[in-house]
């Protein structure tokens, strides 16, 4: 070992701030130094060698040619050394960071900041430079090289004084499953504190060593771990093994031990399956509610059939793709702010925009809903070309923001995305706050006053025109809202509105005009037995089903699953 | 009332373009028809290649026109609504009396003028990749059939290089494209010795935009411990919710590469692509090519358009492939007569934007280079791997049995677009 240890310690960030931290407490000093020592010698793999300076550059220089074979090879040979500057150059380089200057043929990692790329020398680790993308050209990469790259930094971070590196490198190796990783991770698991990484190690060395294991018990303590786990990857491990069993000739006891817990496996994770697909359908549900909930308001509280619902959804959308083009100069893109605020300006502009199309359309044509269903559906024409003539017929990018980015994964292979989670939640804060509204305000009072009885409401001095514009405005105004959700998921093109339309009027037909709870049992049940339908029959014959079901649906029961009672909404 | 709806939508459509036309009536012009969606869901994709041929239409006048007439673009709106399609192409051919029409995108448009461009002999230039079955005498295809497209970017796939992909996943719109090119991908790929059980495909209405179930799915099938790849000819809108849903669940390039037919530059520009680096696309062009072409097409759609950010995509190449070929092939025949540019079509070669020379074919497909990119993190994509020269595109695929046997040749002997021996 031609390390030296200060150099060691030098770049080791870790272990400055553990020496740093416990310099205020001096009985933990010699604690931390010792530890850090112990992070060292793990950090550095038995029969690691580092390079030199010259070495290093020259190595790294290697990587420069075209033949993806070549670069394995330079990439396998790195890796085994174990220098530690070897990772961060392994790493840029899957980033797409790791360049060759023109100039001098050096090979540096670049941060990128606007058009100028900082370069960081590969040997010391500091700034030597910046320039444009013309003066350097990119050490390129392909799926099979992030691939190389993922596994050679893996058995790197298995020994990093970093829990979460470690862990995640472990995960790395059981996806990857290759033998030729054993010995290391054998070597990792002597070294390993850790309780709950050590038995994902173990896990780890199980998924391997039943296919490489040489005696019959090891086998099976092999498929004994393996049993009480519970992910797709252990499934795979386990089929394989009973597939190549004849072939490769194993003892029947373990064969049958491996069957046993692959049925197992495959039971737990069926139901899994199920709780995934509830899951699913959940969050389609709460979409469809999103976009239906308005069109509650209008079509089934005013009785307003509104083509144009679905181009108020549009509206919200866009007016979240302004807010953040407009703020784009003040908060970084995807800021949480721009989308904070976007759901009141969207709830205002599709509002207002509500308001105009009732005082100039539909006012006129109460009672006819033939001649409202043509209007509203030329007016949702109109807005459609609109925006297109104003902002292009191509799709609009509305960033998202850090939270609603990525997902939470359970290793059942159930995943929940967090972009859903939130609308999830969004949905039943919205439907509480318009439950609110028609329940505890005076406008919801009036509102329900006129619908109930247009003439009674008059006379005891509503202003039933006022009363009519503000509750066509409060559901375009929720419809802007949805919006502002589904541009988190979906297009933001002049066509959004129009994928969602017809789930809506499904969604409020069954749920039951003119009631709100109908409108979110039926958003949730449409949005659950579609998920359910969908893996069996596909997403084409899904659809059909659902809809069919509907009409037989409506056939038998035509005010829908909530039936408004009482003198309603007919005068 | 669906009857009167549609009336209403037609006779609105119909007075806008009379309008658009009523500016074109000088008399010693050539008439360019030009027949994309400006409305509807397809105006997305559709719109870009109506300025497109603005913009060529624009460059030739200014270099002198053609045949020292002045070249006159007429433009129709068919409002994504196939049967329109149809309407609007008879009335250009015969009301307006256009020498040829650069149109069309989706296949199902295709099929619906057909008929009419057969009929009244017209031409017909269409620049988007398709599934091929088909090659007809009033039809110039300057998009990539199957063989210029699907086939390379499955062998890409199967490749070292692309991962070593031992199960492959469909997935389509449900129409007749995804159909088709996966009926052909699924024969080569049990040629290529992939079973059935280790290929699944999924069909997805237009506009699909709950993909959670599906990306699972995928995942789930690629988690039996094979590498996994991913074909989709996703079209459309569909494509950003499936991306957006791909980049959520955490689906990397490295685990199950995704390549798609349908997806370019254009598509991409509503997405954070960040997340999606590593996912590839197969096209005959792409706009980070480095060509002296490419720079100066780039410079002069951006001029034209009055907007640095506006991306160039392959079926813009096409259209400007298309124009220039048919351009010179007016010149060369001294007439827009379409008999004789017809003739001349044959074996025309124009400069493509990527540094190569592409070729008219008596099939009427062209030879062209196929490339596949990878998504980067700015929208564009980074070229990875091409052929070594161009592929003569093939109207009839030699995967599927029963159209193996079929030639498209329509010079003499053969004169036909589906036989199994000569004419004459």
């Amino acid at each position: 070992m031609r390390n030296d240890m200060f150099s060691m310690l030098r770049r080791s960030p870790f272990c400055l701030q553990e020496v740093r931290k416990s310099g205020s407490r001096p009985g933990n000093l010699w604690g931390a130094v010792l530890a850090c020592l112990l992070v060292i010698f793990m950090a550095v793999p038995d029969t690691a060698m580092a390079y030199s300076d010259e070495e290093l550059r020259n190595v790294a220089e290697g990587l420069n040619v075209k033949s993806s074979t070549k670069k394995i090879e330079v990439i396998e040979e790195m890796a085994a050394d174990g220098d530690p500057r070897v990772a961060p150059i392994l790493r840029a380089m899957l980033e797409g960071d790791l360049y060759v200057r023109d100039s001098d043929e050096h090979v540096v990692i670049t941060r990128k900041q606007g058009k100028v790329y900082t370069h960081i020398d590969i040997v010391s680790g500091e700034e030597v430079g910046e320039s444009g993308s013309k003066e350097i050209s990119k050490i390129k990469v392909n799926n099979r090289l992030r691939g190389v790259l993922r596994d050679a930094l893996a058995t790197l971070n298995l020994f990093s004084p970093d829990l979460a590196v470690r862990s995640n490198a472990v995960e790395q190796i059981m996806d990857a499953r290759d033998p030729a990783m054993l010995p290391l991770l054998l070597r990792a698991i002597d070294r390993e504190e850790d309780e709950t990484l050590l038995a994902r190690m173990e896990l780890a060395r199980a998924t391997m060593a039943l296919a490489a294991g040489e005696t019959t018990e090891e086998r099976l303590s092999a498929i004994e771990v393996l049993a009480s786990e519970t992910t797709p990857q252990i499934r795979a491990v386990l089929s394989q093994f009973v597939a190549s069993a004849e072939a490769e000739g194993y003892e029947p006891e373990v064969v049958a031990a491996a069957e046993d817990a692959l049925e197992s496996v495959e039971g737990r994770l069926s139901t899994w399956q199920t709780v995934g697909d509830v899951y699913r359908g959940i969050s389609l549900g709460s979409v469809l509610l999103l976009a239906a909930v308005g069109l509650a308001i209008t079509f089934g509280v005013m009785g307003v059939i509104n083509m144009a619902h679905g181009e108020m959804i549009m509206i919200g959308a866009y007016t979240t793709f302004m807010v953040q083009q407009a703020l784009g100069s003040i908060l970084p893109s995807g800021s949480a702010w721009s989308l904070a605020i976007s759901v009141p300006a969207a709830f205002l502009v599709a509002g207002a925009v509500g308001v105009v199309i009732e005082r100039c359309v539909i006012r006129f044509l109460y009672g006819r809903p033939l001649e409202t269903l043509l209007a509203t559906w030329g007016v949702s024409l109109v807005l459609q070309q609109g925006i297109r003539t104003i902002f292009g017929a191509t799709n609009q990018q509305v960033m998202a923001p850090d939270f609603m980015s990525g997902a939470v994964e359970f290793s059942t292979g159930l995943v929940l995305t967090y972009n859903r989670l939130w609308i999830i939640l969004f949905s039943v804060i919205v439907v509480a706050g318009i439950a609110a509204v028609l329940r505890y305000t005076a406008f919801g009072l009036q509102m329900r006053a006129v619908t109930q009885n247009r003439r009674m409401a008059g006379s005891v001095g509503i202003r039933t025109g006022y009363v009519d514009a503000l509750t066509f405005g409060l559901g375009s105004g929720i419809a802007g809202i949805a919006g502002v959700a589904l541009s988190q998921i979906s297009n933001v093109s002049p066509n959004l509105g129009q994928t969602y339309i017809i789930d809506s009027f499904m969604v409020v037909v069954f749920g039951g005009v003119g009631n709100l709870w109908g409108t979110v049992l039926g958003a949730f049940s449409l949005g659950i037995v579609n998920k359910f339908l969908e893996p069996v029959a596909g997403a084409v014959l899904a659809k059909i089903f659902v809809l069919i079901a509907l009409i037989l649906f409506i056939q038998k029961r035509p005010k829908g699953l909530f039936a408004l009672k009482g003198r309603a909404v007919e005068a | 009332m669906n009857k009167k709806l549609q009336a209403l939508i037609g006779a609105g459509a119909m007075a806008v373009s009379a309008m658009a036309m009523s500016a074109a009536q000088a008399a010693e012009t050539i008439k360019v028809g030009v027949l994309h969606s400006l409305s509807g869901t397809m105006a997305i994709s559709e719109t870009t290649l109506k300025d497109t041929v603005l913009m060529l239409v624009d460059d030739l006048n200014k270099n002198g026109g053609l045949l020292g007439k002045e070249v006159e673009a007429v433009v129709v709106d068919p409002a994504s609504d196939w049967p329109l399609f149809a309407e609007k192409a008879r009335e250009l051919i015969e009301q307006e009396k256009v020498d040829v029409v650069f149109g069309c995108w989706t296949s199902v448009s295709r099929k619906s003028v057909l008929p009419v461009f057969e009929e009244l002999n017209s031409m017909l230039f269409y620049p988007v990749q398709y599934e091929g079955e088909e090659s007809s005498r009033n039809v110039f295809y300057t998009g990539a059939a199957p063989n210029q497209q699907a086939i390379p970017a499955v062998d890409y796939l199967l490749s070292e290089d692309g991962g070593g992909a031992e199960r492959i996943v469909l997935l389509g719109t449900d129409y007749v494209y995804p159909r088709t090119t996966n009926k052909i991908l699924r024969s080569y790929l049990n040629g290529k010795g992939i079973a059935d059980e280790d290929i699944m495909e999924n069909y997805t209405p237009f506009g699909h935009s709950d993909w959670q179930s599906i990306v699972a799915d995928v995942k789930a099938f690629a988690s039996a411990g094979k590498n996994t790849a991913v074909v989709s000819t996703i079209n459309g809108d569909a494509n950003v919710p499936f991306y957006k849903e791909l980049a959520n669940q955490g689906i990397k390039a490295e685990d199950i590469p995704v390549v798609a037919f349908s997806v370019g530059e254009e598509e991409l520009a509503g997405i954070d692509t960040a997340p999606l680096v590593g996912h590839l696309a197969a096209w005959n062009y792409f706009q980070s090519v480095e060509a002296d072409a490419n720079a100066a097409f780039i410079e002069k759609w951006h001029a034209f358009i009055g907007d640095e950010s506006r991306v160039t995509n392959d079926p813009m190449e096409a259209t400007y492939i298309g124009f220039n070929m048919w351009k010179q092939a007016v010149e060369q025949a001294g007439t827009t007569d379409v008999d004789a540019v017809r003739q001349a079509m044959y074996g025309q070669e124009v400069a493509n934007l990527t540094g190569g020379t592409a070729v008219m074919n008596t099939n009427h497909h062209l030879s062209k280079p196929v490339l596949i990119g990878e998504v980067q993190d700015d929208g564009q994509f980074d070229i990875v791997w091409e052929t070594e020269g161009t592929v003569v595109g093939d109207a009839w695929s030699d995967f599927l049995p029963e159209s193996a046997k079929l030639t498209a040749d329509w010079t003499y002997p053969w004169v036909c677009g589906n036989c199994e021996k000569p004419m004459y």
